[in-house]
């Protein structure tokens, strides 16, 4: 027997070394399943999953549907934008009605920091969270961990930096927790208005200069500058921030070394990455999708699987 | 706990010869046949048994790993899931003799949930069940092997364990285990 310590995946922070080892090898076996002619498992054929969707989303949510139809489980979607939310209903009513509805899982995004948390405590079903602000995306994180895994062979005493906007940024703060747990050194770069203060604390490095941080790194996971989030200017131009912490060919050529390139997507092309880096050998964006469906996948056969 | 054995080296290893030889008879060259080891406990039986009967038919035969785990019918329904263990089919079976291996048949439960992960592979034109061990009247479903090695009749508070190697070993040995 073999599960997880917790019943709902909130954050990297309350996972435990060994539920991130289970999640990430229970994925090898799914990433397998997902290549295989017949895509197909039938182990969560009475569960239904409620995709409950806050906020935009393309990739999570695309990739959450396909692991649960891969898992043979119901699903059923909801977009805030076309809801009874905009009628003014709150967040603990709306998923409510839809457990009523006999739904056993809640995958949810939401711009508020917490708000799975909050539904956790209320709620029976199982919740993952899919994104809460600027807070935490776990599974984001555990689907970089198993790329850089598959690309390298192990996460632990790699060097890996995050570029960019650290400061909005739940995939920064997700993957430094799940990094740093597996024994990983990580880096944070980008310019001084976009790094948190204090961010030290958590026991990263930090860095402003980008060739300095790409000659110490093995990993480069470059992030988007978040515009959506940013209510004040934290940089002159897009424009000056591609020349100071755009990463080209034209650099990585110069350094001399490998590096593998990551990106969780939607790239800015011409901004943070330009397109011969994103499109080039280095690069690990699309298996980083392709290992998204999997690593989801793992996590909700193992959340579903807790009697 | 109290453990005998009930199979010691010398017989396991005439079993096994025994066990190829049975196979060879009904499967001629094995130009068209495929042996699928079941994870985890099944996988060393599988391997020894390929091994010996690419000896014999002096021809390669495929051998894949099946993990029927994501298809056990018990899932939700016990604490906790099951660790799941690699599957490596690097070939197709539609059209193929197919013989599944295991190392002990109780249930019948986990061989159900292995020919359902098959099928997955294509649809072969048979399918042939291979246990070291056949559990006498233990079955939850109606599956019966076509070659046993040894059949036992215990209890449910009985467990037999197959201590059988990848490769050849003194050591190897079959034990009722009292729990």
């Amino acid at each position: 027997m073999s599960q997880l310590s917790v019943k709902h995946l909130l954050g990297i922070k309350d996972l435990t070394l060994k539920d991130i080892e289970l999640i990430l090898e229970t994925a090898t076996q799914f990433k397998e399943v997902i290549n295989r002619p017949i895509k197909k498992v039938p182990s969560l054929r009475d569960v239904t999953i409620a995709n409950v969707f806050f906020e935009n989303s393309t990739r999570t949510r695309l990739s959450f549907e396909l692991a649960q139809k891969r898992l043979s489980a119901d699903t059923i979607n909801f977009s805030a934008a076309a809801s009874s939310v905009k009628k003014g209903e709150t967040l603990l009513d709306t998923v409510n009605n839809i457990l009523a509805m006999k739904v056993d899982m809640i995958v949810m995004r939401h711009a508020s920091v917490g708000a799975p948390h909050f539904l956790s405590k209320h709620i029976k079903a199982n919740i993952i969270n899919a994104g809460d602000g600027t807070h935490e995306h776990p599974t984001q994180a555990l689907l970089d961990s198993f790329s850089i895994k598959e690309k390298l062979g192990s996460v632990a005493g790699k060097k890996v930096c995050i570029f960019g906007d650290i400061l909005h940024s739940r995939v920064a703060l997700s993957n430094i927790f799940a990094l740093k747990k597996q024994g990983a050194e990580v880096m944070v770069c980008g310019p001084a208005t976009l790094i948190p203060k204090f961010i030290a604390d958590l026991g990263v490095k930090v860095e402003f200069d980008l060739r300095k941080a790409l000659l110490w790194c093995d990993v480069a996971n470059v992030l988007r500058i978040q515009l959506e989030r940013q209510t004040i200017k934290y940089f002159p131009t897009l424009r000056e921030y591609a020349q100071y912490y755009g990463i080209n060919k034209q650099l990585l050529d110069s350094l001399n070394k490998e590096i593998v390139i990551m990106h969780p997507g939607p790239i800015n092309r011409g901004v943070e990455l330009s397109s011969d880096v994103a499109d080039s050998g280095h690069s690990i964006i699309l298996d980083q999708v392709e290992n998204g469906v999997a690593v989801r996948m793992a996590v909700m056969y193992l959340l579903a699987g807790n009697k | 706990m109290s453990k005998r054995i009930i199979i010691d080296n010398d017989l396991l290893q005439i079993m096994l010869d025994r066990l190829c030889q049975q196979l060879i008879e009904s499967h001629d060259d094995f130009s068209n046949t495929v042996i699928l080891a079941l994870q985890p406990r099944g996988v060393a039986t599988g391997l020894r048994i390929h091994k010996k009967l690419e000896k014999a038919t002096k021809k390669k035969i495929d051998l894949g790993y099946l993990d029927a785990t994501f298809f056990r019918d018990d899932f939700r329904r016990q604490a906790g899931p099951l660790r799941a263990n690699a599957t490596k089919v690097p070939f197709l079976i539609e059209g193929k003799r197919v013989i599944l291996v295991d190392d002990v048949l109780y249930t019948g439960r986990t061989v159900r949930a292995a020919m359902d992960a098959m099928m997955a592979f294509g649809r072969p034109k048979d399918v042939e069940l291979l246990v070291v061990i056949d559990r006498k009247y233990s079955r939850d479903i109606p599956i019966q092997p076509n070659y046993v090695g040894r059949e036992v009749m215990c209890q449910e508070s009985e467990k037999v364990v197959v201590d059988i190697k990848e490769i050849e070993d003194k050591k190897e040995l079959i034990w009722l285990v009292k729990k």
